[in-house]
């Protein structure tokens, strides 16, 4: 039975079309599969073995039909940020305590309508606000790679942490996850899986947990450049409850898959060599450029002067519109209530109580940088920060550049507390550093994994496209995973 | 710029988060070190610069003024910590 969870989603696919597997049989095998291992690895904070062997039943009764969609009967994990009717629906914190929604969000709801079985709520950094997945209320997933010769436990990334440690482990064929600094890119570096954040725009917001509205993205984490084109095409749509969902049809991504890069001009940006940037990293970039050039690629230098300013106007605009986004928790219409004298105390505590440290933080800045005679200097000025950071990428396109190459993360993952991380919320912010630009522009970018560190750990590289050509990005990537190959971590749960 | 414990203070209770007297200090470092960080952007020259209101330039789109849904009042208060009627419950606000 355990055979049945290495197979990628492609593979499950065509071996559920030709009936030479059910769907039930895959999903008790997934469901085996996390009962085994999520006492070790905590990437679920929910499993709905129930509702999975319901909608496994119901996708072979399809297939047998020959009526099977796109993702029949294949298992997927959620991320808890995600809207699922009548299902703990939590964004991993403690204020939505006991939340289970009356709607589902349209993302779940286009896997559903294309055949796909939900196994449960993946774990995540509280509203996704995190880059370890140390920030839930439910404990850190835990990452099910180890370093040579260590026995330490590390973490995932976030905040999309318990989607890529399901996808690594192969506990769900594949995952969603959410992007708002780099939640989807830096979990997938840090586990050896394949992560998406498309075009802000591509898949509707409707129903996912805000966290800062004009920067959140949904997108996929899988096991391989293949399943993650295959899981976006059914995640992507128009959709009319999403006024920012844009009104463009959502291409055949697979059939990207093996196109040519030859002419295809790639830009290096200078300012991503920053100080103090591991050998390694610089090493593994400079592969990557290696291996586009061998498949045709011209690769250049271009600028985006604006880059370094990119992280500090992400901690004005995000933790500013998160502030305003999470006004609704109040202990009034869901979650939390921790009763008060009067309604203003009993706010207050229910808040006190509900968030954790790091949401608190956030929520504090962002009302200080919005409140009365600073907004001009903070908010404002980092919107206009951000107008300079899309014209970097703008002039960089508009010179001729296709796609951009660059690292995703300063270094493999990190240990679960980590002292010096802890003790420093900024240090933890700088995690972002590399991936954040895009998420200020709205520009879509994929994480492949590359390679080894010399601690055996696996480390991605990433491809920034124009809007909305994200296909340019699954064939680009499609070639850097031709070359490096894929990375499955040993098992020790 | 940088807080002091007073603008903490009634920070927090602008964001409606009751903070200890304990708390408030360390919550002062913590939002210095990152008012620190963004700092940073007093070396950009933005004279001229437009504020970003969309990453992507589409005029958004509106819908027709109609009742699309609703009727859903059990669903509405399903979560509620407290209800009564379809009512939310809340502590008195009005003597």
């Amino acid at each position: 039975m355990t055979e049945l969870t290495n197979l990628t989603i492609s593979e499950a696919r065509a071996k559920l079309k030709g009936r030479d597997i059910t769907a039930v049989e895959l999903t008790d095998a997934y469901l085996s599969a996390i009962d085994a291992a999520n006492g070790a690895l905590n990437a679920y904070v929910t499993v709905t073995p129930e509702k999975a062997r319901e909608m496994a039943k119901a996708s072979d009764a399809r297939l047998a039909d020959g009526k099977g969609g796109a993702l029949e009967g294949i298992p997927l994990g959620v991320k808890d940020l995600f809207a699922t009717r009548d299902i703990h629906t939590q964004a991993c914190s403690h204020i939505l305590d006991g939340f289970k929604p009356k709607y589902e969000s349209t993302v779940t709801q286009n896997l559903w309508n294309d055949g796909a079985v939900m196994l449960g709520k993946l774990n995540m950094d509280e509203f996704a606000m995190g880059s370890s997945n140390e920030s839930s209320y439910y404990g850190p997933a835990v990452n099910p790679w180890k370093a040579k010769g260590s026995d330490e436990k590390l973490v995932p990334g976030g905040s999309s942490g318990g989607s890529a440690a399901a996808v690594a482990a192969h506990l769900c064929a594949g995952a969603t996850a959410t992007d708002t600094g780099g939640s989807i890119r830096q979990p997938a570096a840090f586990t050896g899986t394949v992560g998406i954040k498309p075009t802000y725009g591509r898949c509707s917001r409707w129903g996912i947990v805000a966290y800062a509205s004009s920067l959140d993205q949904a997108g996929p984490i899988a096991r391989d450049v293949r399943d993650a084109a295959i899981l976006l095409k059914s995640m992507a749509s128009v959709d009319t409850k999403d006024t920012t969902s844009v009104d463009l049809p959502v291409p055949d991504y697979e059939a990207s898959l093996g196109q040519s890069v030859k002419g295809m001009k790639i830009g290096i940006p200078k300012e991503y060599r920053i100080e103090g940037m591991p050998e390694e990293i610089e090493k593994l970039w400079q592969q990557g450029v290696e291996w586009l050039k061998d498949a045709g690629a011209e690769v250049v230098e271009i600028s985006l002067p604006h880059t370094k300013y990119a992280l500090p106007a992400y901690y004005i605009v995000a933790p500013a519109e998160a502030s305003s986004n999470l006004a609704r928790y109040d202990g009034v219409r869901y979650g939390l209530r921790v009763d008060g004298k009067d309604i203003a105390d009993m706010y207050e505590k229910s808040r006190a109580a509900g968030f954790g440290k790091e949401v608190q933080r956030r929520i504090m800045i962002g009302t200080y940088v919005l409140s009365a005679g600073y907004y001009d200097a903070y908010y404002l000025k980092a919107q206009k920060v951000r107008t300079l950071i899309k014209r970097d990428f703008e002039e960089a396109f508009h010179a001729g550049v296709d796609a951009i190459l660059a690292p995703i993360t300063p270094s493999s993952a990190f240990a679960i507390g980590d002292k010096e991380l802890a003790a420093d919320p900024v240090k933890m912010y700088l995690q972002d550093v590399f991936t954040v630009t895009l998420n200020m522009a709205g520009l879509p970018g994929i994480s492949v994994p590359a390679g080894l560190d010399h601690k055996g750990l696996p480390l991605g590289l990433q491809i920034i496209g124009k809007p909305f050509e994200e296909e340019t990005l699954f064939k680009t990537a499609h070639v850097i995973e031709q070359a490096a190959g894929k990375f499955t971590p040993a098992k020790w749960w | 710029m940088s807080v002091d414990i007073a603008t903490v203070k009634r920070v927090a209770r602008l964001s409606r988060i009751a903070v200890s007297e304990d708390d408030l200090e360390r919550m002062t470092g913590e939002l210095n070190g990152i008012l620190g960080f963004v700092e940073l952007l007093s070396e950009v020259d933005v004279s001229g610069v437009d504020p970003m209101t969309s990453v992507t330039p589409i005029t958004m789109r509106k819908r027709a003024d109609a009742v699309t849904d609703g009727d859903k009042a059990a669903d509405i208060v399903a979560n509620a910590p407290n209800s009564d009627q379809n009512f939310f419950l809340v502590p008195k606000v009005v003597e």
